[in-house]
């Protein structure tokens, strides 16, 4: 099975990779979108399992989440998703939610279960460097990539988190919540440098990323893009049928993130 | 091993964005080097006594007492307090300290308003911009107080997110904070969220269990056999407690808001019902599902309308020194017209929930025991919302 790394291991050594909410519209659709992703040149993908109060998420992508855990979608449910998908598909996986979800499922059953499934990390985004140790703990001892992230307002905290990262270094490109954004000012060269400085990472750089041209900007400056709000809401406005869209629209991104 | 802060048992941390991390570092170093500065505390007290109205009454309830034929009964007056609510103290602590630490622009959210209120208020004394966050369905609950943040000065902002109360309010306040840190501190209203924020709100609290000491030794030569406080995210309980939870003769009630009933779902009370989470930057106890989704609570009371407890009443319950008690709305209703009707003191429907525990245990107390019951705010913001529940059509 591929590894985080991996994702960072072919073409151009940039990676591209997209953000979906499991069972947003349906686990059945998400099924069919990893397929076309993974077909659309996507090198890793970020399954969101939802939470009822994401506090990092933008309207975009809570909106997802509403419409998922209202159509019964469980943790449950998504690990048996997911070993549908490894029947078919072997794109590098990491789930991204939020600590609850994992703490109250059991931290190490959780882990546990995502490893054997065939998940390769996770990434949750109210577990701050401080805080990650009940949980990296656990990742290391079934082989899960516990990804750390990185945000403008991190200054002197990038190289001790550097340090101990796994898998790949999230670079959060901008202040706030996730969304798109017409513009990044943050100085991504500059906070990447820092990364490289304390640990040989691949930095993916994430938050506002919504067309091909900051895509392509953004891998340049690192080694990936990840575009989360811009494809949920291309699931959003298809529902059912988002499937040829978020394809076309991978297909897209993967292609300028490859071309840099 | 592990270099979480601010644990209170297995409870606390910073369960927050790596986005804020550097700004509640900032916040800490900033209330440590505060916190015992002569000058900041002659200041704070200062603000408490001349613009807050503290000390803050504590008064022998003759009548209640006589009534209910068990234990003295002293009210801890925070009603009495600018503003009506013990929400003051904290509010006027923490923007000083925002003004210390160079901070133009304060952010809060808000359930029934008073905290809300007690914001916009000291940041209009002091000059700092003002944005308040309250749950859609609280700004229409509690109208008058969203009129009265905006005659403050302050820009109120409609939540419409997840269930359009407290704890969306609390997660689009955490979400605005992280969009914009630089110039702005976000003055957090209850014992509660990331570290400091429980300790430096229970702290700027604190100044009610130290008066009630203080008052109480004056009047009687001695502890309270019990002190009762209402519980939603447990501010005022942990204000009320904290002096108090080295004296182990003086038993510590907080009451949570059990809505219709602990039996059913529709319910607030947190330490009763729920289970340990992670959640709004702490860990501690929860209502939520087996997956760990945050449950809609209710209850009558907009300020007790919270799925999440303090982590240092989540500390204090783990280890049995502090009990709590679930009060029904109705419990809390016939608690609100009795205060009114016996001692004329209008009490919130959040405070009644402490009221309402009283009238159960003063009677099968003894006549030379004493209980002191905080009654942490007025009760004029509810009265509307009790005629309501009692079948009278009126509207704030």
């Amino acid at each position: 099975m591929a590894s985080v790394a991996d994702a960072f291991k072919n073409k151009n050594g940039k990676a591209f990779i997209p953000f979906i909410t499991s069972g947003d519209p349906s686990l059945e659709v998400t099924e069919q979108l990893v397929y076309a992703m993974a077909e659309a040149g996507a090198d890793l993908i970020e399954l969101g399992i939802p939470f009822s109060d994401p506090t990092a998420e933008g309207p975009v992508i809570q909106e997802a989440n509403i419409r998922a855990l209202s159509g019964g979608v469980t943790t449950d449910k998504i690990f048996e998703m997911v070993k549908k998908i490894r029947k078919n598909c072997d794109i590098p996986m990491v789930f991204m939610t939020y600590a609850n979800v994992v703490f109250h499922y059991g931290t190490e059953k959780f882990i546990k279960t995502a490893a054997g499934i065939g998940m390769q990390g996770l990434i949750l985004p109210d577990v701050p460097y401080e805080e990650k140790e009940e949980f990296s703990s656990v990742c290391k001892k079934y082989g899960i990539d516990l990804i750390s992230l990185i945000a403008p307002t991190s200054h002197d905290r990038i190289r001790m988190i550097a340090k101990e990262a796994d898998g790949f270094v999230y670079c959060v490109s901008s202040l706030g919540v996730t969304g798109t954004r017409t513009k990044i000012t943050t100085d991504i060269g500059a906070m990447v440098g820092l990364v490289k400085e304390a640990k040989d990472i691949p930095c993916a750089v994430g938050f506002g990323i919504s067309n091909p041209q900051t895509a392509a900007d953004m891998a340049s400056k690192s080694d990936g893009a990840i575009v989360g709000s811009a494809i949920v809401k291309i699931c959003a406005k298809y529902g059912k049928d988002c499937v040829p869209e978020v394809k076309k629209f991978v297909k897209e991104m993967a292609d300028a993130v490859h071309a840099v | 091993m592990s270099n979480s802060k601010g644990r209170f048992g297995i409870h606390g941390g910073q369960y927050i964005p790596e986005t804020l991390m550097n700004a509640v570092i900032e916040l800490e170093e900033a209330y440590n080097h505060y916190k015992d500065d002569p000058e900041f505390n002659a200041e704070f007290t200062d603000l408490l006594n001349n613009y807050a109205n503290r000390p803050s009454l504590l008064y022998y309830a003759d009548n209640m007492t006589k009534d209910l034929g068990g234990a003295k009964i002293y009210l801890k007056r925070e009603d009495l307090n600018h503003t009506g609510a013990h929400k003051i103290n904290n509010a006027l602590g923490q923007c000083l300290l925002a003004k210390k630490m160079g901070k133009t622009r304060v952010i809060a959210e808000t359930g029934a308003g008073q905290h809300g209120v007690a914001t916009a208020t000291v940041a209009a004394y002091m000059g700092l911009e003002c944005e308040i966050y309250m749950g859609k369905m609280d700004t229409e609950r509690q109208a008058l107080n969203v009129y009265r943040m905006k005659l403050l000065g302050a820009k109120v902002h409609p939540v419409t997110s997840g269930t359009a109360t407290l704890k969306d309010a609390v997660s689009e306040t955490m979400r605005e904070w992280t969009n914009r840190i630089e110039d702005t501190h976000y003055v957090l209203g209850s014992c509660m969220g990331p570290h400091p924020f429980p300790t430096i709100v229970r702290d700027f609290q604190s100044v009610i269990s130290r008066e009630i000491k203080q008052q109480l030794m004056e009047k009687e030569g001695k502890l309270p056999d019990a002190v009762i406080a209402c519980v939603g995210g447990g501010s005022n309980a942990i204000g009320s407690f904290y002096h108090f939870i080295n004296d182990k003769s003086v038993k510590l009630i907080g009451c949570e808001a059990a809505g219709r009933g602990i039996d059913t779902n529709e319910t607030a009370a947190t330490v009763n019902t729920g289970s340990l989470g992670i959640f709004h930057g702490m860990k501690s106890y929860f209502c939520q599902d087996k997956y760990g989704q945050i449950a809609p609570v209710y209850s009558i009371s907009a300020g007790l309308d919270y799925p999440g407890v303090g982590p240092e009443h989540a500390y204090l319950h783990d280890i049995g020194r502090a009990e709590y008690v679930p009060i029904t709305d109705d419990e809390a209703v016939d608690a609100f017209e009795y205060l009114s009707r016996t001692e004329g003191i209008i009490p919130a429907i959040e405070s009644a929930h402490a009221v309402a525990y009283a009238m159960k245990l003063a009677p099968k107390m003894s006549k030379d025991q004493i209980i002191v019951v905080t009654v942490s705010g007025r009760g004029d913001k509810d009265v509307a919302a009790i005629a309501r529940y009692r079948g009278e059509e009126i509207y704030d």
